[in-house]
C-alpha cells in the first residue's frame, strides 16, 4: 500500500514537471509541421515567464500575468517568424539569436524595472495560480487506490496543468482534423504544392508561429506564476530544448510527443527521488561512485535517447520535408 | 583664475584624503549566483555596501555570468589599480591562483577556499557547525521525524553543510531520516528554483517536513515550495527568515558580510594580513538566526536546546565532524 501511495505521488510529480515540456513540445509541433524549425521554445518559455511574474505583481492577477506571458511569447514568435519567413533568414541561427536576446534581456529590464538583479518581485498567494481542489478530494483521500488515484493525482493542481493536457488531444484534433491542420501539414512537407493550390505559404506559417507563441507563453507562464512565485534568470534551465527532444522523440505526433513529455517528466520525479536511496556505505569505491552519479545520468538520459533515435537504433524518425527551408516563391 | 582654484580644491581634497585613515580602491568580483541571490552574494554586497556608506570609499564591482570571465575580471581589477580585490566563491580559487602570481603587489582576499600564496588571504567557514545547529532546530521542530536537504551544486563544499546538519539532527534525534538532494553537477544548479522547488516537493511526500536549502538561488525555490505546502524550510547564509514569515523556521547564518567588511576595513587601516582565516561558531562567522519572524516558531525548550549544542561545540565537548577532512559522512 506504501509503495502505491509513493507511485501515485510519483505520477503527480510527472504531471507537474511535465507540463512545461507538453506545452513547448506542441508548440514546436505546430512550428516544425509547418516548416518552421523552433529552436528558440526556450526563449519564448523565458520571456513569457518574466512578462508573466512581471505583469502579474504590477497588476496582482495571475491572469493579467498569463495574457502578458503570451503577448510576449507571440512577439519573440512573430520576430522568430519575421527573420525566418519574410526574409527566408536561417531558421536555427534565427532561433539561437532569440535564445540569446531574451536570455540577456530578461536580466537588463529586470534589473532596471525591480532593482533585485534582475530578479521579479516574489508574488503573493492571489497573484499565482494555485492548486484546484476538486470536490470530495479531501473526503476521498483514504479510500485505497480510487480515492487516492482521485484525490492525489486528478484534484490538487493548478489550472494550467489540466489546460497542458487538454491541450493535446486539441493540437491532435487541430492537425489531423481540420483544414487549417491539412494545409499545416502540407506546408510543413511540400509547400510548392501548397502554393500552387492558392494558399500563401508565408501565411500559414505565421499562423503556425502565433500558435507556438500562444502555447509557449503558458508554458513561460506556469514556469513563473504556479510552479514558482517570481522570475529568476534563466529560469526555463534547459526545458525548452527537453521539449524539442521529446518532439523528435515523439516523431512529431502529438500522442507520442506527449509520452515522449510524460517518460521526459517521469525521469525528472525519478532523478529526485533515487538521489541518496541507494545505500552508498556498503558499495566500494568505483559502484559508490557510479550509484552517487547514478541520478545525474538520469537527468542527461533525454538526451541520450534521443541520439539513440537519431541514430537509427530506436526505429527512425522522420521530420517534416520541408522543415528548416525557407519558401522562397519561384518566378 | 578659475584653473588656480581648481587646482587648490584638488590639492585641499588630496590633503584631507591623505590625512584621515589610508586611500584605497577596492574592489569584488561575484560569482555566478549573482550580487542580489538574497544569499552568500547579497551578503557580500552587503557587507562591501557597509563599508562604502561609512567611509564613501566607492568599490568595483563585476558579476560573472560564465566561467571564462573570472580570470579576466580578476585580472582588470588588478591591472586597473584596484587593491584589495575580493573573490567571492570556491569557483574563483583556480582563477585567482594564476592572476595573484601576476600581480605579486596586489592584495587579494577569497572567500570560501584556500589559496596559499604570499598575496592572498583566504577566508573560510565553519558551515558544518552552524549547519549543525539548524539541524538540532529541525529535528526539535520536525513532527514525522524525517527531514530534508537541497543542495546546490553538488561539491564538497555543499556536503560539509549536509552533513553537519545531519549530525545535528542525529544529535537531537538517533532515528530521525535526513533525505538529502543535490540540484546539479554544475554551476547552473545554483540558479534553478524549479527543480529546488520539485526537489524539496520529493521530500515532502516521503514524509519530511523540515527542509534546508543550501542552494543560493535556488534555495528560494524550495522556501517556496515549503511555505506553499504548510512545511518548514531553513534558509542559508543571509537571513532569509523574512522570505516567508511563519514558514521559514530559521536561517543558518554564514557572517560573509562581516568578513567582506573586514577585508576592505583591515585594508583600509594597514592590518590586512595574508594567510588563512577560519570562522566558526567561536569567532561568530556563522550561526542561527532569530528575529520577529521566527520568534514563534523557535520554543523555548529549542532555544535552549541549541543554545546548549552552541556551548557544547565552542568548549570541544560536541565535536561536528567537518566533510572536508575526509570526503565522508560519518552518520
Amino acid at each position: 500500500m506504501e509503495q502505491f501511495t509513493f507511485f501515485i505521488l510519483m505520477l503527480d510529480a510527472t504531471a507537474r514537471v511535465s507540463v512545461p515540456l507538453i506545452l513547448a513540445s506542441m508548440a514546436g509541433l505546430f512550428a516544425e509541421r509547418s516548416g518552421v524549425v523552433d529552436i528558440s521554445l526556450e526563449g519564448k518559455m523565458l520571456g513569457a515567464a518574466f512578462a508573466a511574474a512581471s505583469v502579474a505583481w504590477l497588476t496582482g492577477s495571475a491572469w493579467m500575468g498569463l495574457g502578458a506571458g503570451i503577448v510576449a511569447s507571440v512577439l519573440l514568435a512573430l520576430l522568430h517568424g519575421w527573420a525566418s519567413i519574410t526574409h527566408n533568414g536561417n531558421q536555427v541561427v534565427s532561433g539561437v539569436a532569440i535564445n540569446i536576446l531574451v536570455a540577456g534581456l530578461t536580466v537588463v529590464l529586470g534589473i532596471s524595472f525591480f532593482r533585485q538583479g534582475g530578479r521579479t518581485p516574489q508574488l503573493a498567494r492571489e497573484e499565482r495560480f494555485l492548486p484546484l481542489e476538486w470536490p470530495g478530494a479531501q473526503a476521498l483521500a483514504d479510500v485505497p487506490i480510487l480515492g487516492q488515484l482521485y484525490s492525489e493525482l486528478l484534484s490538487g493542481h493548478n489550472i494550467l496543468v489540466y489546460i497542458a493536457f487538454l491541450i493535446v488531444p486539441l493540437t491532435w484534433w487541430v492537425v489531423y482534423r481540420t483544414r487549417f491542420g491539412l494545409r499545416l501539414r502540407a506546408v510543413g512537407e511540400n509547400p510548392e504544392a501548397v502554393d500552387t493550390a492558392g494558399i500563401s505559404v508565408a501565411a500559414m506559417r505565421y499562423r503556425a508561429m502565433v500558435l507556438a507563441g500562444v502555447l509557449c507563453g503558458i508554458a513561460g507562464t506556469y514556469l513563473s506564476t504556479a510552479q514558482s512565485a517570481a522570475f529568476i534568470k534563466d529560469m526555463s534551465a534547459g526545458k525548452g530544448f527537453i521539449a524539442l527532444a521529446a518532439l523528435i522523440f515523439g516523431k512529431w505526433r502529438p500522442k507520442t510527443t506527449l509520452l515522449a513529455c510524460l517518460l521526459f517528466g517521469f525521469l525528472e520525479a525519478a532523478s529526485a527521488r533515487l538521489q541518496g536511496a541507494f545505500n552508498v556505505e556498503n558499495a566500494s569505491g568505483a559502484m559508490a561512485e557510479f550509484l552517487k552519479g547514478l541520478p545525474f545520468l538520469i537527468d542527461a538520459l533525454p538526451f541520450i535517447l534521443v541520439v539513440l533515435l537519431l541514430a537509427g537504433f530506436v526505429g527512425t524518425a522522420v521530420a517534416p520535408k520541408a522543415s528548416g527551408i525557407p519558401y522562397v516563391k519561384e518566378r | 583664475m578659475i584653473r588656480s582654484i581648481a587646482t587648490t580644491v584638488a590639492a585641499t581634497a588630496f590633503v584631507a584624503s591623505a590625512a584621515m585613515a589610508q586611500d584605497i580602491k577596492p574592489a569584488v568580483v561575484f560569482d555566478m549566483g549573482g550580487k542580489f541571490d538574497k544569499s552568500f552574494n547579497e551578503g557580500i554586497f552587503n557587507g562591501v555596501s557597509r563599508f562604502t556608506e561609512e567611509t564613501g570609499i566607492e568599490f568595483g564591482e563585476f558579476e560573472v555570468t560564465a566561467e571564462a570571465q573570472r580570470e579576466q575580471a580578476l585580472r582588470n581589477f588588478a591591472r586597473r589599480g584596484f587593491d584589495p580585490v575580493i573573490a567571492v566563491g570556491f569557483a574563483q580559487a583556480p582563477a585567482l591562483e594564476t592572476v595573484a602570481q601576476e600581480f605579486p603587489d596586489t592584495r587579494f582576499s577569497i572567500i570560501d577556499m584556500v589559496v596559499d600564496l604570499p598575496n592572498v588571504q583566504s577566508i573560510i567557514f565553519k558551515e558544518h557547525e552552524g549547519s549543525f545547529l539548524v539541524g538540532v532546530l529541525a529535528a526539535h521542530a520536525s513532527e514525522t521525524g524525517k527531514v530534508g536537504f537541497v543542495g546546490g551544486m553538488d561539491i564538497p563544499l555543499i556536503r560539509r553543510f549536509a552533513c553537519g546538519y545531519a549530525q545535528g539532527v542525529k544529535h537531537v534525534n538517533a532515528d530521525a531520516d535526513v533525505f538529502q538532494n543535490m540540484t546539479g553537477t554544475t554551476p547552473a544548479a545554483w540558479n534553478d528554483p524549479v527543480k529546488g522547488g520539485e526537489l524539496a516537493k520529493s521530500q515532502f511526500d516521503r514524509g519530511a517536513d523540515v527542509v534546508y536549502a543550501a542552494a543560493g538561488g535556488t534555495g528560494l525555490g524550495v522556501l517556496q515550495a515549503a511555505a506553499d505546502s504548510g512545511n518548514l524550510s531553513i534558509g542559508v547564509d543571509s537571513n532569509q527568515n523574512y522570505l516567508h514569515p511563519g514558514s521559514v523556521l530559521t536561517s543558518m547564518l554564514k557572517r560573509v558580510d562581516v568578513a567582506a567588511y573586514n577585508v576592505y576595513k583591515t585594508a583600509q587601516d594597514d592590518s590586512w594580513a595574508p594567510g588563512l582565516q577560519v570562522l566558526g561558531l567561536a569567532e561568530d562567522g556563522v550561526g542561527w538566526a532569530l528575529d520577529e519572524n521566527n520568534a514563534d516558531l523557535i520554543t523555548d525548550d529549542m532555544k535552549a536546546a541549541v543554545e546548549a549544542a552552541r556551548a557544547g561545540i565552542i568548549d570541544g565537548s560536541i565535536q561536528v565532524h567537518n566533510y572536508s577532512d575526509d570526503n565522508s559522512c560519518p552518520s
